[in-house]
């Protein structure tokens, strides 16, 4: 097991000469909600303890208060940066519950904004990442970027980041006219965007000395550790469930799966900047080949009706009243659906009794598992590599804590 | 694409190869076995957990290397009221594997797998935060999500969504 085999997360004491140093809940490199308990030898880590559960919010126990499509917006909440993965985590889980099909321009729509998405959550990991490591412009070019896709967001569905955009058997609603010259627009542009980026780091002195050899991680430690996506990709593990288990249609798009080797900061960096390249090429797929057609599946019993429907249709206005105040029963079952979020494998664990509200809803969150790498990444290292090592695990507080 | 029948005899499901493995291994430790939504689910004897998951993990032909996951959920006022869930995962099948344990609500205790596998420390503490299972051998099993005093398990069915308890 190697490093992995004095991985003790323990606070125990230490010998006499280390002492205890607390890094947060509001140290920047954190990004708000977390603390390092620190065990330190002048200025070497000798162990390294996340305690976590500052934001715990209590989903998980929210959602079986809720009918099925009251969840969604819950979702959103979890990984605020990529909330619409996590709303496709949830709809398919629970489509998969019901044997529900959906049509293809929603699978499309689905794919597209999911890379979106997963763009627009690496924008701002690179983002905070350069700014720990002291570069600040890359900040700024990342979030001018970041912006013109919170836009399109904004344009689906009338929300800048808490989306709730996906609903079980579709999406919410039709996307507006121009949305697809919007993101054509962006898509042509973006790949010189990254070119900048790269300028700015990938050969920059000072970056490499911040970020190589440090953090390092090895492929087995991370299988052992549960660690997924870039975390682990950096390492040489190459896994990739859009690839490996498709779902949603990704089986339809060709995208390569980078990987590193050394499993340091500098190889998760470039892991992620090769992440941007992918998902853009899959944004310009999805546009070539989007198919006309509903968004919705033909399940009026679930899905609710347009609105023009409702107005015509007794039978829809029925439908419509029933859903939102009864809720729609599932069929009893368990499912787990597993998709690839910007951070790792965001699996959805949903058990139905057969009744309109979830029994239970667990969250395979990735930055839970992924922060568990921090231990090896660190100890042994200097205090000031924590910093660059905590920010290349790409941790989001609320799906470490939920 | 409807709902397909869910299919519970063990002897129609032996040809999966999570399955088949523990079969071969020593049959008496599997209770029962369902197939679902393309989804398979094996329910073991408590004190083989360890060593099963073992055989699992460890098999070239398969290996069920990765672990997803450790959750649970309340069955309550159901006995066994406890289903400690494992989901595992072999990247050389590229297939999913369910593991349940069930557990009594008096006794809700189960050997921990953090010496088999260093990720599931987080998530055995948080079973035991919000459910309040113990798992025996684990390094540090203290509350993780919730405060060290917190009274109760928030989790569990008997603990109210609102309100005062």
């Amino acid at each position: 097991m190697g490093t992995v085999g004095q991985y003790v997360a323990t606070l125990e004491p230490g010998e006499d000469r280390t002492m205890i140093l607390n890094m947060g809940p509001q140290h920047p490199s954190t990004h708000g909600v977390l603390r390092l308990v620190l065990e330190i030898d002048g200025e070497t880590i000798v162990r390294i303890m996340p305690d976590i559960g500052f934001l715990h919010t209590g989903i998980e126990k929210t959602t079986e208060a809720k009918f099925y499509q009251q969840v969604v917006p819950l979702t959103d909440r979890i990984d605020y940066l990529c909330p619409l993965t996590n709303n496709l985590a949830y709809c398919l889980a629970v489509e998969k519950l019901l044997g529900l099909e959906i049509p293809k321009r929603a699978v499309w729509m689905r794919v597209m904004l999911n890379e979106l998405s997963r763009i627009s959550s690496h924008l701002v990991w690179l983002g905070t990442h350069a700014m720990d490591i002291g570069a600040m412009t890359v900040f700024l070019y990342c979030m001018r970027e970041r912006e013109d896709i919170l836009r399109i967001f904004e344009m689906v569905s009338g929300q800048r980041m808490m989306t709730s955009y996906f609903r079980i058997g579709g999406l919410a609603m039709e996307a507006p006219l121009d949305l697809f010259e919007r993101v054509k627009h962006f898509a042509d542009r973006f790949p010189e965007r990254i070119n900048e980026y790269e300028n700015l780091l990938t050969a920059n002195p000072i970056w490499m000395d911040r970020t190589k050899g440090v953090g390092k991680l090895s492929a087995e430690d991370a299988i052992a550790l549960g660690a997924t996506g870039p975390t682990a990709r950096g390492s040489g593990v190459d896994w990739d469930l859009r690839r490996d288990m498709p779902y949603s249609g990704y089986e339809n798009f060709s995208f390569k799966v980078p990987l590193g080797k050394n499993g340091d900061v500098y190889d998760r960096y470039l892991c992620r900047v090769e992440e941007l390249r992918e998902s853009i090429g899959m944004v310009q797929q999805a546009l070539q080949g989007m198919p006309e057609g509903p968004i919705k599946a033909d399940a009026p019993k679930v899905v609710l009706p347009d609105r023009e429907k409702m107005k015509t249709q007794m039978e829809s206005l029925i439908y419509h009243f029933k859903i939102v105040t009864e809720g729609f029963t599932v069929p009893a079952g368990e499912v787990y659906q597993g998709v690839e979020s910007p951070r790792g494998e965001m699996g959805y664990f949903v058990v139905s009794d057969g009744t309109a509200k979830p029994y239970r809803v667990h969250m395979r969150s990735p930055s839970l598992a992924n922060l568990s790498t921090l231990s090896v990444m660190c100890e042994g290292g200097l205090i000031a590599d924590v910093v660059a090592a905590v920010g290349s695990i790409d941790i989001i507080l609320g799906d470490v804590d939920r | 694409m409807p709902l397909e029948t869910a299919i519970d005899n063990i002897e129609q499901l032996k040809d999966r190869p999570a399955l088949a493995q523990l079969l071969a291994w020593r049959p008496e430790v599997v209770q029962a076995a369902k197939w679902d939504r393309s989804e398979l689910t094996i329910w073991l004897n408590r004190g083989a957990l360890c060593e099963a998951l073992a055989v699992l993990r460890d098999d070239p032909a398969t290996q069920f290397a990765f672990l997803c996951d450790v959750t649970a959920v309340d069955w309550y006022p159901a006995e066994p009221r406890f289903e400690v869930v494992y989901h595992v995962l072999s990247m050389k099948l590229k297939q999913r594997v369910r593991i349940k344990v069930k557990l009594s609500g008096a006794d809700a205790s189960i050997d921990s797998v953090t010496p088999m596998w260093p990720g599931a420390n987080p998530f055995e503490r948080e079973v035991f935060d919000l459910f309040g299972i113990r798992f025996t051998g684990h390094p540090y099993l203290r509350r993780i999500m919730m405060p060290a005093d917190w009274e109760g398990h928030p989790l569990r069915k008997d603990y109210p969504v609102e309100g005062y308890r």
